[in-house]
């Protein structure tokens, strides 16, 4: 069996499982975010007074953090009132940050659990061997009644990533260049691994990067092997030892198996308006800029941040882009804080805003305009996903955001290493 | 299962939940309000055009994105009775089927209908009829567990006949 396949088979208490087949598995953790009211509104439609196990629920207020609507404000205010009711485990209210970040941070998202969040990015706990998958609000809602939910095993397609990372290019590159040669919809109902030298030299950050971004390949989850990298990340955040991970029997046949050698690897963008048209992005240079934006689950993570500074630092961005800048979570903001690198940015011209979703899926704090161009970070370029149907919106590496920032049009981040 | 009967609109790959219904307009949870915006980003025509028991057929991927259950509900809402589709994003697909909104995979279809032809779907069995070019296609059929799902007209009253029966515990 495949790690992945032993987390869902010990979830269902079963002995074995293979792919295809559907298991009714109890949840580790389960996470409901600010934008799924219709959560609480399911669980009482199906008859649901009390949560089965609330001690695993996880509420975030990140999408709407802080509201900026009356709307907003009551849908969080909903959401305290039955937190409170139910003794809803843990509450990560509007100053904690993006949820998987903030579930990291707090030492919840650990090896060979199963996690479930209604948003879509749930495969980056993958990166640190948990089972991780993105469902609706009502599915969350049968979760809440009866602590299960049914699950169809998956399929696993595995990545090698051979080779060295050059200076100034990143784990973003990578992934939108796997993106751009296999399409979005390549790892539907499927899982993705990532294995090999390339992966094992990579940072915890680098890794969630990876995992996280599968989702836009279509993929169920995704799952690195943890190794001591993540060991030490997990165990700087207070999370438990166990359960220890799990590993993938020898033999194991993967559906689809796949090398790159990330040595040759160039900085990538996604072009308007699809997370898998895909170019080097030497074929856009030159494009003015009107906004950019390092944040999100996908590109706000502390060494996202050290990375702009580092280009940043001493410079002043370009007088006709501005940059916005969005911590992944609290910790994150605290540690650029003290790492200096908040100040680089804000005196380089950044705009700093809440830890949280923010402008990357078009609800606030940095919104496009009719006909405006953006270079992001974030995970997604579709047509009004960061404000007007009209703006266009390149996906890349946090580096090429803050070299794009400085220069006021997309630019390579290279010459800066 | 009854056998669903509607035109057809036909679309291309990857139409993403941010076109299907936007997020700034998630704070809406009113199910007939939701079903005002379904399709706006990517044909502002559906909604004055869609009646009830009409069909959506795409290409690959519909329904990416992201995990949000509005871009079920704004078809359902909208009166559209069945997706055909290529693939789908896994998630949209099991919040349609918990919806009771049957979604079938056929990979040829959407490059033989045309907008406004009449289709019959028997969402038991995948077969598809175009009416208007007598043409026959199957789709793929749907496993025991979803069929039982959208026999019992979607999640929550299968859930709430579970309560009913065995007690949440089950």
């Amino acid at each position: 069996m495949h790690a992945l396949e032993k987390i869902l088979a010990r979830a269902a208490d079963v002995a074995t499982t293979h792919a295809g087949e559907i298991l009714n598995c109890r949840i580790d953790i389960a996470g409901i975010n600010d934008l799924y009211l219709q959560t609480k509104r399911s669980f009482l439609e199906m008859g649901g007074t009390r949560i089965h196990a609330p001690q695993n629920v996880v509420m975030f207020l990140d999408h709407y953090a802080p509201a900026s609507t009356v709307s907003q404000a009551g849908v969080q205010k909903e959401f305290r009132q039955f937190c409170a009711q139910q003794g809803v485990g843990h509450l990560m209210d509007v100053n904690r940050g993006v949820c998987h970040q903030a579930l990291l941070d707090a030492g919840l998202s650990k090896p060979a659990s199963l996690i479930v969040i209604t948003d879509s990015h749930t495969t980056m706990h993958g990166a640190v061997g948990a089972f991780g998958t993105g469902v609706g609000a009502t599915d969350l809602a049968t979760i809440l009644l009866t602590g299960k939910l049914w699950l169809r095993v998956p399929e696993v397609v595995r990545f090698t990533l051979h080779g060295t990372l050059p200076a100034g290019v990143f784990a973003k590159d990578v992934i939108l260049r796997i993106l751009g040669e296999l399409k979005a919809d390549y790892a539907v109902y499927r899982a993705v691994e990532f294995t090999g030298p390339a992966v094992s030299a990579m940072s915890q950050s680098e890794r969630l990067c990876l995992c996280n971004m599968t989702t836009e390949l279509g993929a169920k989850t995704a799952y690195i092997q943890p190794d001591a990298v993540t060991a030490a990340y997990l165990a700087a955040r207070g999370a438990a030892p166990s359960p220890a991970p799990l590993t993938t029997d020898p033999g194991y046949t993967y559906a689809d198996e796949r090398a790159y050698d990330v040595s040759a690897c160039e900085p990538q963008v996604a072009a308007p308006s699809s997370v898998d048209n895909v170019a080097p992005l030497a074929a856009h240079a030159g494009k003015p800029v009107d906004q950019a934006y390092i944040g999100a689950c996908t590109g706000g993570r502390l060494e996202d941040l050290a990375e702009a500074a580092h280009i940043l630092r001493g410079r002043h961005i370009h007088p006709r882009t501005r940059l916005v800048v969005s911590p992944a979570s609290r910790e994150t903001l605290l540690a650029a804080i003290q790492a200096g690198y908040i100040t680089t940015l804000v005196e380089a011209g950044a705009t700093l805003v809440t830890p949280g979703c923010a402008a990357c899926l078009g609800i606030h704090e940095g919104l496009l305009a009719e006909g405006e161009r953006c270079i992001s970070a974030t995970n997604r370029n579709f047509p009004g996903r960061m404000g007007h149907r009209n703006a266009e919106i390149f996906l890349a590496s946090p580096a090429s955001v803050a070299a794009s920032a400085l220069a006021g049009e997309i630019a390579d981040p290279r010459p800066y290493y | 299962m009854t056998l669903l009967r509607g035109r057809a609109f036909v679309y291309g790959a990857n139409i993403d939940t941010d076109q299907i219904y936007p997020a700034p307009l998630l704070t809406i949870t009113d199910a007939d309000k939701v079903g005002e915006h379904a399709m706006e980003g990517v044909d502002p025509a559906f909604i004055k055009e869609c009646r009830p028991g009409d069909m959506i057929v795409a290409g690959t991927n519909f329904g990416c994105g992201s995990s949000r259950e509005h871009a079920a509900v704004t078809l359902r809402a909208a009166g559209v009775s069945a997706v055909i589709a290529a693939s789908f994003g896994r998630i949209f697909f099991r919040n349609a089927i918990n919806l009771g909104l049957p979604v079938l995979i056929c990979r040829e279809l959407h490059t033989h209908v045309s907008r406004g032809d009449w289709l019959t779907l028997d969402p038991a069995t995948g077969q598809i009829v175009d009416e208007t070019t007598r043409q026959h296609f199957q789709a793929e059929p749907l496993s025991g567990y979803v069929l039982d799902i959208l026999r019992h007209g979607g999640i929550k009253p299968m859930m709430r006949e579970l309560m009913r029966t065995k007690g949440p515990r089950s």
